[in-house]
């Protein structure tokens, strides 16, 4: 919001005896109608005092603070531990406050990877994702190209992932388009027998859990 | 008050059929799988009607959500991968009808 009288920054010359390239537009995001809608409602909510800054800022240091790890120690203890695995699968929220992490209100579906199934979680409609579990979701998720390619082509977008599924294995799709929200339980590797809970939490990518990868191999 | 709440009329293993419409406002039934047949593969509970939600009413009757079992191969005529490939999807009740008997 620059004054009209106020001098603009580029009213100098610039000539200093060596030519520059021309610099790299900047990235940052255009301000959109619902960017300034919300903008807009924050700081009248503010202002009229239902809520405060203070309350915003603690809103998404929570959000920012849930992570893929948290997912992880929920699969690590799939992995080992038999009953636990049961429970997750027939009550997923109950089973993940077990080990201490909130799932958020909705509720959960918990789909298993196994020799014969490979699970593949999208949202075609706009971007649901179970965020108690995983944190926020990646960029690419949200994209248009995701979210059209996953359920028409899924097997192109897990091969652009690195996740070559053969054909004997059924591919499923999980379009999430309502009140339910999907975690995939990888499954475990190979030649991780010997490793202890923490060790095989460290490896399952976030990837692994909305199915566009495989739980990485021990090294 | 009581809560209204539609009663249940599909259980898991049921054919159904996603009804054909385009009706205006906020819809959660995916364009691609309109008027596609498929398999009620499990109840989910009943929900608040989002197309109601959406605009500040009260979502009753609650709908029964169920997710739905659909073939790859039959919804994209050019589908690559096999024959087994599915993609379940959430639908609530009142997007459903009877499915043809198989």
């Amino acid at each position: 919001m620059t004054a009209p009288d106020e001098p603009r920054v580029d009213d100098h010359p610039h000539e200093h005896g060596h030519p520059h390239p021309p610099a790299r537009p900047d990235t940052d995001d255009a301000l959109t109608y619902y960017k300034a809608m919300e903008v807009a409602v924050r700081e009248l909510l503010i202002e009229k005092g239902v809520i405060s800054a203070e309350d915003v800022r603690r809103a998404i240091e929570a959000m920012d603070a849930r992570n893929p790890a948290q997912g992880a120690r929920v699969v690590a203890r799939a992995w080992t531990d038999p009953a636990y695995k049961a429970r997750l699968l027939a009550d997923p929220n109950a089973a993940i406050k077990e080990l201490g992490v909130e799932p958020g209100a909705y509720r959960l579906v918990v789909l298993e990877n196994t020799p014969r199934q490979h699970n593949l979680v999208v949202c075609t409609l706009c971007s649901c994702y179970p965020r108690g579990v995983l944190g926020l979701p990646p960029d690419w998720y949200k994209s248009r190209a995701y979210r059209s390619r996953a359920v028409r082509e899924p097997r192109a977008v897990l091969r652009e992932f690195g996740t070559e599924i053969p054909d004997t294995v059924e591919v499923r799709v999980h379009d999430s388009t309502a009140d339910m929200r999907y975690l995939v339980l990888p499954e475990r590797p190979a030649g991780s027998e010997a490793l202890s809970e923490s060790e095989l939490a460290e490896l399952v990518s976030r990837d692994s859990m909305i199915g566009v990868a495989r739980a990485r191999a021990p090294s | 008050m009581t809560t209204s709440e539609a009663a249940p009329r599909f259980r898991p293993g049921d054919p159904v059929r996603v009804r054909f419409a385009d009706p205006p406002g906020h819809i959660r039934t995916p364009w691609y799988i309109r008027g596609r047949a498929g398999v009620v593969e499990r109840l989910c509970g009943s929900f608040g009607n989002p197309e109601e939600l959406a605009y500040n009413r009260p979502g009753t009757p609650r709908q029964p959500l169920y997710r739905v079992r659909f073939r790859q191969a039959q919804i994209w005529p050019d589908y690559r991968g096999a024959g087994t490939d599915t993609v379940d999807i959430e639908i609530y009740q009142h997007w459903l009808e009877p499915g043809d008997a198989r």
